[in-house]
């Protein structure tokens, strides 16, 4: 579609727009783990450009150094935008800034508690404060720092939840369970 | 070799070796929370490796992917620190390596943040939320095992005792380490030993661990490829695939 534009219609108004239409089908592409919630609405995705002559510049960044998605990821972006007619994608990976939950939208947010997880409660580590260096990067990991946020349970409401371990079924997840519904559950750390 | 592929080729190993360590727990952990935490924290080692060698084969510019330099590189070519490839033992002995480890990880990282390599710092930036969640788990982990029964009391002082001449190889730094300090791309020993002394003792404090002597003797020479027996068992499981099948791909 987008290869197929006129040369009249190689403006900046419709680069924009094909930019946006990218936007839109790439929310649609689903996290390869989590499949309720979108590579964009993750956050995955940074940044978008389409040339002049069509071809589609994608730039991703990776959750954690090791997710294993990453490649299926790179995948389904390539093949959602050949599907919608895309001739040429590109795709860059990018790994700074580093992805955060902060990026996450509210939509996904919600999508996570939907499906049962535990969206991200706070921002627990919080590095713009480490790159200080010195008394901030040892008050990181000192023992106050490492208890776990009060999470609502995504069951039932409650906040009478305790963590059972600090990793779960991914990386990007730990373990809680309900002390209330006594459900265990996932919980999407901070990050 | 030049001095900065060196250093780079140096944090691969370790993330390298350590995360290869890790996953023989996968299926034998003491409990199913702990299996999944140090499979997990062996992945994150994983994709901190590729990014070190990725930007060391780069640089060096010789061809070499990072398939081939985790691969078909022998023993003496390898450059992590000794620690990480004592045997992975009882639970102890394995939560005091990465306790040792992860400390000292940590602060690296946390200074290589601040690297003059823009590269490196990018890496450093990345890996940093990833080691702190490491080293958070690990110093509690200490603390429940030495502040913990009589059994687990004692197993861990003594995985802390046997490993502790393995502790102080990354603070010995050598001419490549001393020219990464030079060029403002790595942070120096001295910094970086005492945060590491401060982090293990307060640690070991609530542990109720008796932390070993300061100035104790210690061991060193994997950085520079001379390494124990163990090595070569943890390599010849590593690289069997691609020495029997040279090239397989998934």
């Amino acid at each position: 579609m987008i290869a197929a534009a006129a040369p009249a219609a190689r403006s900046a108004a419709a680069l924009s727009s094909a930019v946006a239409q990218i936007w839109a089908w790439l929310g649609a592409v689903p996290d390869p783990e989590i499949p309720v919630i979108s590579i964009v609405d993750l956050g995955i995705v940074r940044d978008v450009r389409v040339a002049a002559d069509g071809a589609c510049d994608i730039t991703i960044t990776p959750t954690y150094s090791g997710c294993p998605a990453m490649q299926v990821i790179a995948d389904a972006i390539t093949d959602a935008l050949h599907a919608h007619g895309v001739v040429q994608v590109r795709l860059h990976n990018q790994i700074s800034p580093a992805w955060t939950t902060d990026w996450m939208s509210e939509a996904g947010k919600a999508a996570l508690k939907g499906y049962g997880i535990a969206p991200p409660a706070q921002q627990v580590i919080d590095i713009s404060g480490l790159r200080a260096g010195g008394r901030a990067a040892a008050a990181a990991v000192s023992r106050r720092a490492a208890l776990a946020p009060t999470v609502a349970c995504p069951h039932c409401g409650s906040q009478h939840t305790e963590i059972t371990s600090q990793f779960g079924s991914t990386p990007c997840k730990a373990l809680y369970k309900c002390l209330d519904c006594r459900e265990p559950f996932d919980y999407f750390k901070c990050h | 070799m030049d001095n900065k592929v060196n250093y780079l080729l140096r944090l691969g190993d370790n993330a390298l070796i350590l995360s290869q360590q890790l996953s023989q727990w996968c299926g034998k952990g003491p409990a199913l929370e702990e299996d999944m935490a140090l499979t997990n924290v062996a992945l994150d080692l994983l994709g901190q490796t590729r990014l070190w060698y990725e930007y060391a084969a780069e640089l060096e510019g010789a061809g070499r992917s990072e398939d081939q330099l985790a691969y078909l590189r022998d023993a003496h070519d390898f450059k992590n620190c000794l620690l990480l490839e004592q045997p992975n033992g009882n639970y102890a002995d394995t939560m005091v390596r990465q306790f040792y480890f992860d400390t000292w990880h940590y602060f690296l990282i946390e200074g290589l943040t601040r690297s003059s390599d823009a590269r490196i710092a990018a890496i450093a930036e990345k890996s940093l939320k990833e080691v702190t969640y490491h080293l958070r788990r690990s110093g509690d982990l200490i603390v429940r095992m030495g502040d913990g029964t009589a059994v687990s009391h004692a197993k861990t002082q003594a995985a802390a005792d046997a490993l502790w001449m393995y502790s102080g190889e990354v603070f010995a730094y050598d001419a490549v380490d001393e020219a990464m300090v030079a060029a403002g791309i790595a942070p120096e020993a001295g910094e970086l030993r005492a945060q590491w002394l401060a982090h293990v003792a307060e640690i070991f404090a609530e542990a109720t661990l008796t932390m070993p002597p300061a100035d104790a003797w210690m061991q060193k020479g994997g950085k520079q490829g001379r390494h124990s027996e163990h090595l070569g068992y943890i390599l010849a499981e590593m690289q069997f695939l691609q020495r029997a099948y040279p090239d397989a791909e998934w």
